[in-house]
């Protein structure tokens, strides 16, 4: 297998007592998605920024395209695109000065960096507001106008740090479309961490799953799913008119079937659980017994469910980390802010 | 809107032409635009303008007297003459740029580091393959660039506005005096920028760093002295009861005190420069005095007189230059 164009080895950042993430182990490969997950003050952002040589791990070391990032940082910021969860833009700068400033600074000619800002204020949907100042931008256009300055210097990996928070639905629908188009046309590796489960579900390759600054699984959505739903991964429901009185019966010969692991029957519908999936089978069985059948329903897990599950077994472990981060945050942005 | 890239152009012609120019000197172009274009920039030099055109109005006014007065030693540095001699309605310009300068420089930069934190553009820029000691460079060199101009365009406006007025030849010595005195302005008014861009990378709120640098400002302006005086006048002993020798140690004790004052070291400084007559920035004894003719000095005198006030003003700049890197270079930077 080829080398992951981001590797990282037993990744760590203390922040006085608190660890902001632990030991962390995680390699993503070119041309992946992944989907960082976890909720707030899960150490997503801390990761990220050590990712980039922004901050200094306290032990352990992140590799970009085989290059150190807290050793090498302007080697890996040429090859990294890196959009903050809260964007900024000078507010009295148009969008093209904007994106121009941050082309010259990526040393692009000067010849060709308006154009080439065109062009990719054109290939974000902003074409309209191209001498508009970025102050009046919209949150959904100042996101667009971040993906812009990411792509302007041409990376190889792009990192989007909450890329979707603060956007309506059909922006964010925009956005992902997007990211997605860039991933598969381009070939670009993108990681973006989210608490957004749904969204993050539609685009990414593999997810992690990131809690108290530890990444507790990761893998694609299904291995993931069945990872977690071990016992009885798949589950269908079928709903039929009538089921008879004694039930009994019908139980038994359910559990019969190959792979069925578990049976619940309600007054019109039964919910089978089992290792894999044998959807028609049972559909076959349900009419050969004469049940009017009148839906099936395939149940798949998707990030939700597991999501759920992950914070379930957490939760209790969690709080008082989750609790710290929150005070560390406050007194660490509100330090001068008080005085 | 459509005429500032056209405008910019015309200020840096140098950078706008290389193909690829180097992160350091689009971030100085950028800042430059920048402190050019923002408002406070623009009510800060239009006040020195309106000031510099008030004391050259009364010192023109008062020029034919000042140079026709016999006792004065300076009277033949006509030029000199234009930038000291006032008739007491309005304080010469160097005084005004003692009190105006630091406002001008802590207006450059008390938001330098910490508007573009709590922008959002402060993670952003340091996204980009720069070094992050270019952003604090940058933001130095640019408002020094515009300070520069500013007080080197003011010196020969002052200088033309003399030989279109006068009519009088120039003399090399006053020339090179007076541009003296406008790199000391400079390096006086870099000081305050340097003071400001630390308190700009140490307090995260614009408003913070203001209020702190005008305060600092204040203190040594006007409560440095009077708090000097109070422990003065509680410690010393009475002069009467004193040796000759020891209340000459004494004030070389509390000058040296005084010196501790940038702005104390701009004004020690800026009156030798201007005033060729002036031989000693501190006391002088009979005996240095028996047998000086009281005539001006050469100019190498003179900036032998002010090079320690200089040295000290640089020291200070760099100091707080330091400071600012020590903060900022290894900061972690979050929104």
């Amino acid at each position: 297998m080829e080398q992951p164009i981001i590797e990282i080895h037993g990744l760590t950042k203390h922040y006085g007592s608190l660890k902001a993430v632990d030991d962390l182990h995680l390699a993503i490969h070119k041309g992946e998605v992944f989907g960082l997950l976890g909720p707030n003050g899960a150490g997503k952002s801390t990761t990220i920024l050590m990712l980039l040589g922004l901050t200094e791990p306290t032990a352990g070391e992140a590799h970009i395209c085989g290059v150190n990032a807290s050793r090498n940082p302007i080697y890996v910021k040429k090859k990294v695109g890196y959009m903050p969860d809260n964007v900024g833009f000078y507010n009295d700068l148009t969008a093209l000065e904007n994106l121009v400033y941050i082309g010259r600074l990526n040393g692009i000619p000067e010849k060709e960096v308006k154009a080439r800002a065109g062009d990719m204020l054109q290939q974000v949907g902003l074409e309209d507001a191209l001498h508009k100042k970025a102050g009046t931008f919209s949150r959904g256009m100042k996101q667009r106008l971040g993906l812009a300055d990411v792509l302007i210097r041409q990376p190889e990996v792009i990192i989007l740090d909450e890329p979707t928070l603060g956007i309506d639905p059909a922006g964010v629908k925009d956005f992902l479309e997007l990211i997605r188009q860039l991933n598969q046309q381009q070939g670009m590796t993108v990681l973006l961490s989210s608490h957004h489960l749904h969204q993050v579900q539609q685009i990414c390759n593999r997810v992690g799953i990131f809690v108290g600054g530890q990444l507790l699984a990761e893998g694609n959505i299904e291995t993931l799913a069945a990872n977690l739903f071990r016992s009885a991964p798949y589950e269908v429901r079928v709903a039929v008119k009538k089921l008879p009185e004694q039930t009994a019966l019908l139980q038994e010969q359910l559990l019969a079937l190959p792979a069925v692991k578990q049976v619940t029957l309600s007054a019109n519908s039964a919910q089978i659980a089992g290792e894999e999936n044998i959807t028609p089978e049972i559909v076959r069985f349900f009419v050969h017994n004469g049940y009017d059948v009148t839906g099936v329903q395939e149940r798949t897990y998707g990030l939700d469910e597991i999501y759920q599950r992950y914070f379930e077994n957490n939760l209790k472990e969690n709080i008082p980390n989750a609790k710290s981060t929150g005070f560390f945050k406050r007194s660490f942005t509100g330090k001068w802010g008080k005085q | 809107m459509q005429s500032q890239p056209a405008f910019l152009k015309g200020l840096l012609p140098a950078n706008g032409e290389s193909n690829n120019a180097s992160p350091f000197s689009v971030m100085v172009r950028k800042e430059v635009a920048d402190q050019v274009r923002s408002w406070r920039f623009i009510i800060l030099a239009g006040l020195i303008l309106v000031t510099f055109l008030g004391s050259l109005y009364v010192s023109l006014t008062n020029i034919g007297r000042a140079t026709a007065n016999p006792q004065d030693p300076d009277r033949l540095f006509l030029y000199l003459k234009l930038l000291t001699i006032t008739d007491g309605s309005l304080p010469p310009f160097h005084v005004f740029i003692g009190f105006l300068g630091p406002l001008l420089g802590i207006a450059l930069g008390f938001d330098a580091i910490n508007s573009e934190q709590s922008n959002g553009t402060l993670i952003r820029l340091m996204a980009q393959p720069i070094y992050r000691d270019s952003l604090l460079n940058a933001k130095f060199t640019a408002s020094l660039i515009v300070v520069s101009i500013l007080f080197f365009s003011l010196s020969l406006l002052m200088i033309g506005g003399g030989l279109i007025t006068t009519g009088v030849k120039m003399e090399p010595s006053e020339f090179i005096r007076i541009m003296c005195f406008t790199a000391l302005s400079v390096i006086y008014i870099a000081f305050w920028l340097n003071l400001s861009i630390l308190l700009s990378v140490k307090f995260r709120q614009t408003a913070t760093s203001a209020l702190t640098a005008i305060a600092i400002w204040l203190f040594f302006t006007v409560f440095y002295q009077i708090l000097l005086r109070i422990v003065v006048s509680a410690f010393l002993p009475d002069p009467g009861t004193l040796s000759q020798e020891q209340v000459a140690s004494y004030n070389g004790a509390i000058i040296t005190i005084m010196r501790l004052v940038p702005s104390q070291l701009y004004t020690d400084a800026t009156t030798t420069l201007l005033m060729p007559s002036v031989r000693s920035l501190g006391p002088l004894t009979m005996e240095q005095m028996a047998g000086a003719i009281p005539s001006p000095l050469s100019i190498r005198e003179s900036l032998l007189v002010v090079w320690p006030q200089v040295s000290g003003l640089i020291a200070a700049t760099v100091v707080c230059f330091a400071l600012s890197y020590y903060l900022f270079m290894r900061r972690e930077i979050r929104t």
